[in-house]
């Protein structure tokens, strides 16, 4: 067990990849100027600058992925992806089923989101439901070093198109990395906490506010289970589904806006396949429906905070009625 | 059919673009027929796709876009799949899942076709970059129009491809129109040859209504591109003779100019050429006519005859 920042959690994925595997390269923004070591390790040719230019980026993983190579596109920050979605959504998802199966795009494309740096809304936005939404992607979001590595890993070994997202505010916050290989199966919830009252679910940094409004919750008495969902598609209904079945009511957590996001697709189908264990409204904690803000003070509010999680789910217990 | 026509003869090249006109003239009378579904036909194109793909080898690839009937007929498509692709049958090039605008042919080397316009360009480098990384000597044939080349991705595409020294040979036909609208309103010259220069890429236009001519350049433009492994672009100047899409409308289009282009018809003028030569007489050109025709009929009986694709997978195929 090493302690690693995510940052390097991910560093470390890259590198195991491409030492096992030979079509796997890497390429985006920077990516050679930044990851000196990887450029050391494996040659110019598997780790490229690219242009300013992100529907190229997109379009060039998309292609090569299709043809042989396993790329990896790094873009930076989730809001440049809005440049590359012909490339990711209608080449990447959908030309393995329009081509009747011709094809495979075995592609991980890289993006920061998230509260932590003040950048702004044109740096952070929560993208996460879009991808979701589009069929033929898987959509990735760690909360911690080790599920980063783990998944990171399993997200290059997939065949289909990735998109792999990290929450800008754990990027460099430290915590431990089994030794060896570590791969993380896509499509796995984890279960951080166990508890029995509420299930708080959740994914990427607010999934740490869970698990302090699950020590807040406990003081009271009440026994939260926190759930990670780690991958959002495909989503684990099974992990979901035992864990309200035992506690009967659930809190959904994240940074992104409501409307239609992972929390409204999480509620659905609590409702649709779980109705009769619920003893309370599925609650939903959201970020507000409007731009991220820079300032750090609007930025901190922006993202739901232990204490208001807490509170919620302190309502579900003690009077559900007026939720 | 052969996948590859190797050194095609004159005849070979007309034969070609025949049985194109047969597949898109078969198209327009299924619409005539009464409901079918909607098609961007190539007809007036065929000299600019037959006289480049046969250029081509048997280990390069295409990536083309929704007016891709030609480049795959020419590169030895079989019609019937073709058509049973338009028609939604389960024995279509892509099961039915693409219909006319996306067919690819993975077999033929037709590796990708998106139909976003200018998508074909957005994958194409890294189609060359699988080439240059996994070896072999293939290039990477890229066909895409004036519209095409009004979008960002173009220039994208052709810088990073010239960064990058990726063997692609981007074909861009310019058939004048872009959807609904003349490209004169929305280029202020004329020809898109001029724009590879700002990224240091060679560049040539050729009559694109002249299959001998269009053939020549596309072999000395893909030979550069084999030997030098790097880009380059070939402009066909040619014409669109039917409207967007099927069923026909070219109210929009001017009539003057419309026959004009006609009068240059690409294959009017090889069956012109080679009954000057005394290379084919008229009884030869006719019975090449019925020929195309006939496989063309044949392929249309084999995808009515296709069944549809089974709906209990409609919800199958998305992924690995």
């Amino acid at each position: 067990m090493s302690t690693i920042t995510l940052h390097d959690a991910l560093g470390q994925a890259l590198a195991e990849e491409m030492r096992r595997d030979p079509r796997v390269l890497m390429f985006g923004e920077g990516v050679a100027t930044k990851r000196t070591d990887l450029l050391e390790e494996f040659g110019a040719p598997r780790v490229r600058n690219t242009p300013l230019a992100e529907g190229i980026i997109a379009g060039t993983a998309a292609g090569a992925a299709a043809t042989g190579l396993r790329p990896v596109a790094d873009l930076l920050f989730a809001p440049f992806l809005c440049f590359a979605m012909d490339e990711i959504v209608n080449s990447a998802g959908k030309l393995r089923y329009m081509s009747g199966g011709q094809f495979e795009f075995p592609l991980v494309v890289m993006a920061m989101t998230g509260a932590g740096w003040t950048v702004g809304a044109q740096h952070n936005h929560n993208l996460e439901a879009w991808f979701v939404h589009a069929p033929g992607l898987k959509v990735v979001m760690p909360s911690t070093p080790a599920d980063a590595k783990g998944l990171l890993k399993a997200a290059i070994r997939d065949d289909n198109p990735v998109i792999f997202l990290s929450d800008i505010g754990l990027l460099f916050v430290p915590g431990e990395v089994p030794d060896g290989e570590v791969v993380v199966p896509l499509g796995k919830a984890d279960i951080k906490r166990a508890g029995t009252d509420v299930t708080l679910i959740s994914y990427a940094k607010t999934v740490h506010h869970c698990l302090e409004a699950a020590t807040a919750l406990e003081a009271q008495g009440i026994s939260a289970e926190v759930v990670d969902l780690r991958t959002l598609k495909p989503l684990d209904e099974a992990t979901l589904l035992a864990s309200v079945a035992k506690t009967g009511r659930a809190v959904v957590v994240h940074e992104a806006g409501g409307p239609c996001g992972v929390g409204a697709e999480v509620a659905a189908i609590l409702a649709e396949k779980a109705f009769a264990s619920l003893k309370a409204p599925v609650l939903r904690l959201t970020g507000p429906d409007v731009p991220a803000p820079s300032s750090y003070v609007l930025e901190q509010a922006f993202v739901p905070q232990a204490p208001a999680i807490a509170a919620a789910a302190a309502k579900l217990l003690n009077s559900p009625a007026l939720v | 059919m052969n996948r590859t026509l190797a050194n095609p003869s004159p005849a070979d090249l007309l034969a070609r673009m025949m049985l194109i006109r047969a597949y898109e003239e078969k198209i327009v009378a299924f619409h005539a027929a009464g409901p079918f579904p909607s098609v961007c036909t190539s007809v007036g194109q065929e000299a600019s796709a037959v006289g480049a793909v046969t250029a081509l080898r048997s280990e390069d690839q295409i990536l083309t876009n929704h007016r891709s009937a030609g480049h795959l007929l020419a590169r030895g498509a079989d019609p019937g799949r073709m058509l049973a692709e338009v028609m939604g049958r389960q024995d279509g090039y892509c099961k039915g899942r693409s219909g006319t605008l996306h067919i690819s042919v993975k077999e033929l080397g037709v590796v990708l076709t998106s139909t976003i316009v200018g998508g074909e360009l957005s994958l194409a480098p890294g189609v060359a970059l699988s080439r240059t990384m996994l070896g072999g000597s293939g290039i990477v044939a890229c066909f895409f129009g004036d519209g095409a080349a009004c979008e960002g991705i173009f220039h994208e595409s052709l810088n990073l491809a010239a960064v990058w020294n990726l063997p692609i040979l981007y074909i861009v036909e310019n058939n004048q129109w872009q959807a609904f609208v003349h490209r004169k309103e929305t280029m202020v010259g004329d020809h898109i040859a001029p724009w590879a220069a700002s990224y240091g890429i060679a560049s040539r236009t050729v009559d694109g209504n002249d299959v001998e001519a269009m053939h020549r350049a596309a072999l000395e433009a893909a030979a550069f591109v084999r030997e030098n492994r790097k880009p380059f672009l070939l402009e066909a100047w040619t014409y669109r003779q039917r409207g967007h899409m099927e069923p026909n409308d070219q109210s929009y289009v001017d009539p003057a100019e419309l026959e004009s282009w006609k009068g240059k018809d690409p294959i009017d003028r090889q069956v012109a050429r080679l009954l000057a030569s005394g290379a084919l007489t008229e009884a030869e050109v006719e019975a090449m006519r019925a020929e195309a025709r006939a496989t063309i009929e044949a392929a249309a009986a084999f995808a009515a005859a296709s069944p549809f694709p089974d709906v209990a997978e409609v919800g199958e195929g998305a992924y690995a």
